[in-house]
Parts: structure tokens; C-alpha cells; sequence
């Protein structure tokens, strides 16, 4: 049990900077979810927690050790990699007693916690099985068994999912959720996928090019994007952004697809035309754009009831209270 | 989805094969079959007269301790061989594969020792060892050890070895190089995690990984000490002194062109054969068949 704090915390390889420092308190027990589009550094930043980067510039510290100058192994950390990075000689138990073995604890205190932790993951009969006599879903379980016998300080998480189809991937983030809530292990876990980040986080950090755009819990993220690069990233659809004027400055004005409603054409706040409908079941999508002559901003519009034209005007409305107003130069949340 | 090719007329596949049938039959089978041919037979030095003499060679060369000798000589030479071929090659390699910068550079230089000529590099070892011009000889008598291997058996065998070694490091080391590359980076750094230095990274982790290589390894390098250190043998010390360095290849050699004892000779190529057929059935069982992990 730990807290995580970053100060100032920069990485270049040779030259080139990719994390231009990084800033934040990551607290005793937390769930941080670094959110962000490949090569914005994430990874970088998570490997730098684990010792598997030296860090360029600045302090990490895992409870109260700065530990900069700390190999892997005295950093008090576990380690789920994306493609989980079991030793394919050794059989399950094996693979979960390896870390154990090698700090030198009593054979029946390891045999306790490759027990209890098989049980938790419902490993138990698998226990002499090799990696490769396993499913996706059974080698993600033994990596995280393996994490877990450590009892270490802080989980670290590399895209842990992103390897399992879309189906086995939604039920093993209820069973990381679970974990997390039954162990309470503070935890840094690094994904590309915003659902991910919006179901898994007590708070999120997205990342664009080295930088953190925005920290927050979830919905906070999700109601207050703080740039239109979060705007766009957060949230499926993303965000609409229409290029507009208000008090004689060039703003974007930014309303998610969920907010627009169809209505008639007098009380409209603008009409898309509509190049593709998308009906989904539960509702539809609807992508067009605004303007006649095609050069205007793309819109989707997410419906609750079907829309059965292919083509067309769509005339829509949105409830003031769910606008946004983003800078167009520095693309920086406009506070109101 | 039928990926074999299908040939309409009936002769093309023959007549596509038959230059390799021939180089094969030609110096392959026939040569081999002239071999045991000549094992059952006992012929007179000047070659006039040829008599059928059944097994006779072959208890002839079990009762001769020069043949015996050897065998034993041939068993130290290809263990020493394969040994520390292997052993080297896997300490280079490890390191080569470490290195970032200039890693090209450092991989060509090891890999051109394997393109020089066994009887090259036996010259080339033989004239740094020379006992009386040698420049290791000369390092090696200022420190007080009396080289000369052209008289002291061991020396001579010392030689041979890290000749046909240093040959066929740079092979060994093209597969290991391969086989580290191929191990995820990923299993290192969740050993390193783990809490594993980089000693017990190497023989928990990589090594075992490593296993079906140096396997594969094994078996050809005792193939390669058993027959292709032929040139590397009679450029330097010729089976001497006192057959110290007479393996069984070259022992075959010297009794049937030397000697011109050719169905002793022969006897020996045919028990040669068997040594190798023996040989490849264990590199098919377990090395083809049985990964290790």
C-alpha cells in the first residue's frame, strides 16, 4: 500500500523528448487510469514507475522513496504486461511462485499464496498446466496471479486487455474492477481504450504527446473535457466540434452526439445533412455535416428512437447546459 | 487449401530432380556402397589380388587398440569441441545481443570465421602455435611453459581443438543470436520485476528458453568434430604425435590412402556411417519432434 507522486518528471530518448514533465499524487489505494493515443507516452511513464526506464529529469517516489536510482526489484511494484509476459518453461504455479522463490520465502508461505491466489482468479485447476495449453483469458488471469502473490506496493497495468476479443475483454475489466475493490492496491493502469479508462478509474489522466491534458475522475473528464483533444477522445462518438464566433472570437463550439435532438425545422439550432445512418439497435447514429456546400463541420448525432431516412436534413437542438466553448487557436476549454 | 504443386506431364519432375540424384548417387551412394563393399574384402598392398573375407575386418579393427585409442581420442576431441564451441558462442552472443550501437559491425566480424577453409584455419593456428616461430609459442615460452606441439600429445590435441572451435563458433553463434532475439524483451523485464538479477535471469529464464537451440547445437557440432575437421587435421599436426590427435575420420584416411590397407579402411568408413545415421536419428527424435518447453 502506497501512494504514487510524480514531480516534474521528463524522459528523451537520445534527443528527442517524449514525456514533457509530468506531474500528479496518485493516492494510497487509488485506481488511476492513464488514457491516451499510442505514442503519447503512457507506456513511457508507466515503465519509468517500474524501473524499466531510467527517468530523464524529475522524481518519482512510491510511498515515501524517491525511487529514481531503485532497481525493478526493490521498488516494491507488480507488473502485468500486454502480452503477459509469462515464462512459457514453467507451469502456472511456477509462474506465480518464480518472483517468490527468488525473495526466499518458506516453500509453505508460497504454496499459501499461489493457493489463495489461484482460488481468487479460479485458477486452482490449472495450476500444473503450461502457458500455452491456456486460453487469452486463463494466461491474463495467471499474469495477474502472478502480480498478486507479490503483494506489492503499487499494481502496475500495460494495456492488459487489449490482446482478448471484445467480449472477453468487458467481462475481465468487471473482474479487475472486483480486484481492485477486494485488495485496495493502489494501481496504475495504462490503456488506449476510453471505455476502459471510463469504467476502470477513480481518476483518469488523458495524454497527448508527452503531455497530461487533463487529470480527473471520470464523468468530470466526460462533462468538463478540458481541450478539445480530450473532447475528442473521451466519449464515442466523440465530441462535435463546430467552428463558430461569440464576443468577436473564434471558438469551437462543442456538444456530444448524446445532446442533440431532432426537432422542427424553426426551433433548430442547426441542420445536419445526413451522409450515413447507423443503426445500432438500442439507438442509431446518424453522421453528417453542417452547411450546404459540404465544407462544413462534421456532426453525429446519437438517437433514441430509429431514423429511417438514408439521406436528408435532420434538423437538431441541444439544451444550452450541455455546450462547450473551446479556444480555436490553443483548442483550451473556454470557461464560463 | 491445396498449396501442392502439380505437375501434368510425368517426366518434368523427374528430369527437375535428376542433376541432385545424380551428384547424390554419383558421390554420395556409390562411393558408400564401394565402402562396404571393400569392408568384407581383404585386398594385397599392390592391389592385384582381392579375397572375400566376411567380418574379418571388423574384428580385426575391435581387436586393434590403435583403432580403440581412436575412438577414445575421437570421443575427448568432439566432447572438447562441441563443449566449447558452444560455450563460447553463447557468451558472445549473449553479449552481442546487449550491444545497440555498432551491433551490425561486431555480428559481421564474429560470422567470417565460419566462411574460412578448415585446412585455412588449422594452418593459421598451426603457424601462431608453431614451436619455433610461433608467436603465442614465444608468449607462451617467456612465461615459463614449454610449448611444442609437434612432440607432447596434449598440445597437440590443444591445438586441433581451439582450431576446429574457433571455426565453428561463429555457426553456433548466428543460431544462439537468433534464438536470444527471439525471446520476448517482455519475459526479461517481468523476470527483473520478479526479482531476478541478470545471472539468474540468464540460466532461469533465457537459458532454458534456449534449450532446443543449444540441443540442436550439440548434435551438429559433434557431427562437425566428427567429420569436417578433416582439413583442419592434416594441415596441422596429421593424426601426430603418436596418433594423439588421430580421429576416427582421419584414421580412415591414413589406413586406406597411406597404408593402403582398403578393406580395414573401408571397414572403418562403414562403422563411421553407422556413427552418423545414429547421430541423425537422435537430431530427428528430439530435436525436430520434441520442443522443450
Amino acid at each position: 500500500m502506497a501512494q504514487v507522486i510524480f514531480r516534474g518528471v521528463r524522459k528523451s530518448f537520445g534527443n528527442a523528448p517524449v514525456i514533457h514533465g509530468f506531474d500528479m499524487d496518485v493516492r494510497d489505494g487509488e485506481f488511476v487510469v492513464i488514457v491516451g493515443p499510442s505514442g503519447c507516452g503512457k507506456s513511457t511513464l508507466l515503465r519509468m514507475v517500474a524501473g524499466l526506464e531510467a527517468i530523464s529529469d524529475g522524481e518519482i517516489a512510491i510511498g515515501e522513496r524517491v525511487v529514481n536510482r531503485l532497481e525493478p526489484k526493490d521498488r516494491d511494484i507488480a507488473m502485468v504486461f500486454q502480452n503477459y509476459a509469462l515464462y512459457p518453461h514453467m507451469n502456472v504455479e511456477g509462474n506465480m511462485a518464480y518472483g517468490l522463490k527468488i525473495r526466499g520465502l518458506p516453500q509453505a508461505e508460497i504454496d499459501a499464496r499461489v493457493a489463495r491466489a489461484a482460488q481468487i482468479l479460479e485458477l486452482s485447476p490449472l495450476l500444473k498446466r503450461k502457458p500455452r495449453e491456456l486460453s487469452g483469458g486463463q494466461r491474463q488471469r495467471v499474469a495477474m496471479g502472478r502480480a498478486i502473490v507479490r503483494k506489492p506496493a503499487v499494481f502496475l497495468f500495460d494495456e492488459p486487455l487489449s490482446n482478448l476479443d471484445a467480449k472477453l475483454r468487458v467481462q475481465m475489466r468487471a473482474e479487475l474492477q472486483d480486484l481492485h475493490r477486494r485488495l485496495q492496491t493502489t494501481s496504475l493502469y495504462v490503456t488506449h481504450d476510453q471505455v476502459e479508462a471510463m469504467t476502470l478509474a477513480q481518476r483518469m489522466v488523458v495524454m497527448n504527446g508527452g503531455r497530461a491534458e487533463q487529470i480527473g475522475a471520470p464523468l468530470e473528464v466526460y462533462k468538463k473535457p478540458a481541450s478539445t483533444f480530450v473532447a475528442g477522445f473521451i466519449g464515442s462518438p466523440p465530441m462535435n466540434l463546430i467552428p463558430a464566433g461569440k464576443d468577436g472570437r473564434e471558438v469551437l463550439l462543442g456538444v456530444r452526439p448524446e445532446h442533440l435532438q431532432p426537432c422542427a425545422e424553426g426551433e433548430a439550432k442547426m441542420t445536419v445533412n445526413v451522409d450515413l445512418v447507423e443503426p445500432l439497435g438500442s439507438d442509431t447514429l446518424v453522421y453528417g455535416h453542417t452547411g450546404d456546400n459540404g465544407d462544413g463541420a462534421r456532426v453525429a448525432v446519437r438517437l433514441h428512437q430509429s431514423f429511417a431516412a438514408q439521406t436528408g436534413r435532420l434538423p437538431v437542438r441541444f439544451d444550452p447546459a450541455h455546450e462547450h466553448l473551446f479556444d480555436k487557436a490553443t483548442g483550451l476549454r473556454i470557461e464560463d | 487449401m491445396e498449396k501442392r504443386v502439380v505437375f501434368r506431364s510425368a517426366w518434368l519432375p523427374y528430369a527437375l530432380l535428376a542433376p541432385q540424384i545424380a551428384v547424390t548417387l554419383v558421390f554420395f551412394f556409390w562411393p558408400a556402397g564401394q565402402a562396404i563393399w571393400y569392408s568384407f574384402q581383404l585386398q594385397d598392398a599392390f592391389g592385384l589380388k582381392t579375397q572375400f573375407v566376411g567380418l574379418e575386418n571388423f574384428r580385426a579393427l575391435f581387436n586393434d587398440p590403435h583403432y580403440l585409442a581412436s575412438f577414445r581420442i575421437t570421443a575427448l576431441f568432439s566432447f572438447l569441441v562441441a563443449i566449447s564451441g558452444i560455450a563460447i558462442a553463447l557468451l558472445l552472443a549473449t553479449m552481442a545481443d546487449r550491444v545497440i550501437r555498432g551491433a551490425l559491425a561486431y555480428r559481421t566480424l564474429l560470422i567470417w570465421p565460419y566462411a574460412v577453409a578448415p585446412a585455412v584455419a588449422g594452418v593459421l593456428w598451426a603457424f601462431l602455435f608453431a614451436p619455433s616461430i610461433g608467436i603465442v609459442t614465444y608468449v607462451l615460452k617467456k612465461n615459463g611453459v614449454d610449448w611444442n606441439w609437434v612432440l607432447q600429445g596434449d598440445q597437440a590435441m590443444l591445438l586441433v581443438v581451439i582450431a576446429s572451435t574457433w571455426k565453428q563458433v561463429s555457426y553456433n553463434f548466428l543460431f544462439f543470436l537468433a534464438g536470444l532475439q527471439s525471446i520476448p524483451r517482455s519475459l526479461i523485464e517481468a523476470a527483473a520485476i520478479d526479482g531476478a538479477g541478470p545471472g539468474r535471469r540468464f540460466w532461469t529464464i533465457v537459458f532454458p528458453l534456449l534449450s532446443p537451440t543449444t540441443f540442436f547445437l550439440l548434435v551438429v557440432n559433434i557431427v562437425y568434430a566428427f567429420f569436417d575437421t578433416f582439413g583442419v587435421i592434416d594441415a596441422t599436426t596429421q593424426g601426430g604425435p603418436a596418433g594423439a590427435t588421430q580421429i576416427l575420420v582421419y584414421k580412415a584416411y591414413y589406413d586406406g590412402v597411406k597404408a593402403a590397407d582398403l578393406g580395414g579402411s573401408s571397414a572403418q568408413s562403414a562403422i563411421l556411417m553407422l556413427i552418423v545415421i545414429a547421430l541423425t536419428v537422435v537430431q530427428f527424435r528430439f530435436v525436430e519432434r520434441k520442443v522443450q518447453y
